[in-house]
Formats: C-alpha cells, structure tokens, sequence
C-alpha cells in the first residue's frame, strides 16, 4: 500500500457522492451535456472527473477493468483502499476505466443479454478534450436530447456499432480534466 | 407517525461522517446518514438509475432494502429518491395529487429529518417531486425530478404471472397479450376501459407500466422537460425516462387513446383542464368535483380563479 493511496478521496463522502452522482444523472439523462466534477484527487494517471467518477459507483460488487494506459500500481491502490473494487478483466467488468484505445476492442466487454440489457460495462472513458466543436464532431438524438447536441466523439463509427445493438450495448460516461458527459447506447450519433 | 417512521435501530448508524453544518443544516450526530441510506446501498442504486436511463423503459433489478414503512408506503420512491437527494434540493411529495395526506407528509418529514433538505408544496419551487398514482398538472422543467412509486412495475404482469415469461416477452418485443388485452376492452365495453396504469411504449421499444396514475396523465410523461425516475421496493425495480423521450399510450387506430376526465370544472377554483377528484357531499348522492392537485388549485384561488363553491375554500382557511 502506497502511503498516497489513502490520500485525495472524498472528505465528505455521503455529501460529495450524492453531489457527484447528481451530475451524473443529469449527464446520462441529458446526452452530450457536459457537467464539472470535483471532490477526488487520484492519482496522476487518470483525471479529477475519472477519480470522481469512481469514488461515486465502484465497491466491491463493481469488478473494474484498468486499461493499460492508466493502468499504475499507485492508481490501483488508490482505488483499492476508496472503493474496494476488484480488478478484473474486460469480460467480467461492470465498471472500466482508461483511455479509448484500452477499450478497443470494444467486443471484449460484456453488452449484456437480450433478457438483462442492463448487465453491460460502463466504460469511463478519458479524453484529452471534451468539447463540441472539432474534429469528429457528432450530432446527438435521441432520449433525453430535445433537438439534437453536439459532442466530440474519439471513433464514432465504433460507436455507432454500439447504437445499433440496443437495447444491447455499453454506455460510456466521457472525462477530461474536471468536465464529464455521457453517451449511453440510447443516443443516436451523426459524424457532421 | 412521523415519530414512529424514524425510530433509530442499531443497523442503521454505520457511518458517522461528519459534516460542516454551514454548508448544509444536515446534523450527523443525529446518527442516520445523510438521506438515511448507507452509502453502498445508495450506490447500487445509483448503477442501477444510470443503466435505467441508458435503457428508458426496462426495468432494472436492484436490492430493494427494507425501509421504515410498510411495503406500498412508496419504499421504491422512497430509495431512488434517498439515493438522488443532495443537501441542496427541495422535496416535494404528493399522494393522488395532494400534499397533505399521511403518507406524503411522513415522506416529506422522513427526508427533512434523515437528509435536512428543504421541503415545499409548490410544484414550481422543487427540484425533486416524489409522487404517488399523480403528475402535477403544473408543467416539470428542466432539471426536476419526478420519482414514482410503483406498485407493480411489469405491464405484462396480471397477464402472465411468470416473471421468466415477461422478461422473455420484453426481450423479443412481443406485446401482443397486451394489445389484445385492450381489445378485450373495446368487445366488452365499447371502449378501452382502462382507466389508470394505462400501458405505454417507451421510444419504440420497451412497454412500461407508468404505475397507477389516471390515463389522463399519461400524455405528460412524453416530451417532459423532467427526469422522470420509477422505483418498485416490493418488486425490486427500478425504471426510467430522460427528458424529452417519445412516450405512446398504446391504442389502435380505430379506437386511438383517449384522456378521460371528469366533465365539469373545479369546484373551488374553476379550473377546467385539470384532473378531477369526485367528492360525495350527503347520503343524497350530492357530489362535487375538485382538483386532484391540490396545490395548483390553491394556487390557482390564490390568483382570483373561482369555482361555483369557491365559499368553502374561504370558510376553511377562516
């Protein structure tokens, strides 16, 4: 256990969850609207959003998948002693985290049955940027989009394929830096 | 009542956080944590909304806990609502529409105690509506809540008793039983008689039971502004819909869905466009209408609006 694992959780934890989750569920119900998170200090690897992210969903009933390019001993044990959760590999994931290229390919992680839709991974996804306008922009419809959003998508032909299972498929909640978004398998997507 | 709900037990004071009372007037040494709930419990339930909202109209499986009420009380409602409260929010409850009967102002003090939010009547002032067999006639705006308690959350349910059956049929969208559940309807009685829990299709895929509100709300849930979230203690589900989905009332082209209402108007603020509770006055068969939501027609008085028997409103609050 490394000394700075215990350091950088929440301080007020029934508080700064329950604020956290909040914008969450604003972020999965509303599509491609982007909300600010604060309250975790992680570890370097991964973003203040992610560590958010984490301390809010994952206990010992969450197996987490790391992907390689945030994978650390130090982020390990940070998330071992706040939440608990074991590690796993992407197949038994409830919950992932890293970048999109750890997620690729996509098929390795569980989308769920026909009967249990809902036994599927949530990846938690790190960006360099969250933002609307730029490269691989995307046009959002769909529940919980009014007209339509915007977003900046990594692969969005990837995701696309996602789509197309529903009610089958992953959902990914987006960070970067303090920002958070989310794109469950409900959101229709349009490359502009 | 109240004083009962929250009587303290011993299981119940395994987190003992402390808080900062100017941020918040939430006191932890009251010994519940903040909303009641543990923290691992509301956490399952918070994975289990977010994959209800990526899935608008399936029903979740989660651990439903025991609460301190009754089965039927709104154990559902009231879980979804303990895992979605911040210190910030304002809770409002209603019961068939009103604000004042045990059941929503047992709820509504449990939250005031347990999390120290804020309570109000007025629609417009909550961020967070828990609600039971009603959707206010006040139109929900973005960022509100709406948390439904749900009775019995399969649609398919009274139709095929087999929980491995329905799931089977929500799996293969095979709705026919219902359809023909409706039918049915129309051959008996000349019309789908289906007054309440009146099935609808979310975005196209999913059939929901939208729990027991009047057929007359059901036109609300879609294109609402709102998060509307469902929650069945007893039946262990929790369901969704994200603002702005595409919600139908099933119906046939040839007998399309049809809101029922009360014919008449308010009898205490005119309001002829809200949903109407039938009151029986004497042993003669005297009856009056009046909203079912309470707190628009005391809103709707408060402006000036008038019902034919507006005087009691008057003499009450005399």
């Amino acid at each position: 256990m490394q000394p700075d694992a215990l350091k950088g959780g929440f301080l007020d934890l029934p508080i700064q969850s329950a604020t956290a989750f909040r914008s969450l569920l604003q972020a999965m119900a509303q599509p491609g609207t982007i909300h600010q998170l604060a309250g975790a200090a992680p570890p370097p690897s991964i973003s203040v959003a992610a560590g958010v992210v984490l301390l809010t969903l994952c206990d010992p009933e969450t197996p987490l998948f790391v992907g390689v390019s945030v994978d650390t001993p130090d982020l390990r044990s940070w998330i071992s002693f706040h939440t608990g959760a074991p590690f796993s590999a992407a197949g038994e994931a409830v919950i992932a985290i890293g970048s999109w290229q750890d997620f690729t390919p996509l098929s390795a992680f569980p989308v769920g049955s026909a009967e249990f839709p809902d036994r599927s991974t949530t990846l938690i996804t790190e960006l360099v940027s969250l933002a609307r306008e730029g490269s691989n922009a995307c046009r959002l419809t769909g529940p919980g989009i009014q007209n339509f959003s915007t977003l900046c998508l990594p692969d969005p032909a990837l995701m696309q394929v996602n789509t197309a299972h529903f009610p089958l498929g992953l959902d990914f909640i987006l960070t970067s830096s303090s920002a958070v978004a989310a794109l469950p398998r409900s959101t229709r997507i349009e490359v502009i | 009542m109240t004083e009962q709900i929250i009587t303290p037990s011993a299981n119940d004071k395994n987190d003992t956080t402390t808080h900062n009372p100017e941020t918040h007037n939430f006191d932890a040494t009251d010994s519940y944590n903040f909303a009641y709930l543990d923290e691992q419990t509301k956490r399952m339930i918070r994975r289990a909304l977010l994959k209800a909202l990526a899935i608008p109209g399936y029903q979740v499986p989660f651990a439903s806990r025991e609460m301190p009420m009754p089965y039927g009380w709104g154990t559902g409602g009231v879980q979804v609502t303990a895992a979605c409260l911040t210190p910030d929010d304002c809770v409002k409850v209603i019961d068939q529409g009103a604000d004042d009967t045990t059941n929503a102002v047992s709820i509504r003090s449990f939250f005031a105690r347990t999390a120290g939010v804020r309570t109000t009547e007025a629609t417009d002032e909550a961020s967070l509506i828990q609600t039971r067999h009603r959707i206010p006639e006040t139109e929900l705006t973005e960022g509100q809540l709406l948390v439904y308690q749900v009775p019995i959350p399969e649609p398919l349910r009274f139709l095929e008793p087999r929980e491995t059956e329905t799931r089977k049929m929500h799996a293969l969208s095979e709705y026919g039983l219902m359809h023909v559940k409706l039918y049915e309807d129309i051959s008996q009685h000349g019309h789908i008689a289906t007054a309440y829990a009146y099935p609808v299709n979310v975005e196209g895929r999913y059939v929901m039971d939208p729990s027991p509100i009047p057929k007359f709300d059901n036109p609300k849930m879609s294109d609402c502004a709102a998060i509307q979230l469902f929650g069945a203690g007893r039946e262990q589900r929790i369901y969704a819909i994200p603002p702005y989905s595409h919600v139908k009332s099933l119906d046939f082209e040839d007998y399309p869905f049809d809101r029922l209402r009360a014919p008449g108007a308010c009898a205490l603020c005119g309001a002829d466009d809200s949903y109407l509770d039938e009151v029986i006055m004497d042993d003669q068969g005297t009856r009056m209408y009046v909203c079912s939501d309470t707190d628009y027609c005391s809103t709707r008085h408060e402006r000036g609006h008038v019902g034919d028997q507006s005087d009691l409103f008057d003499s009450e609050e005399g």
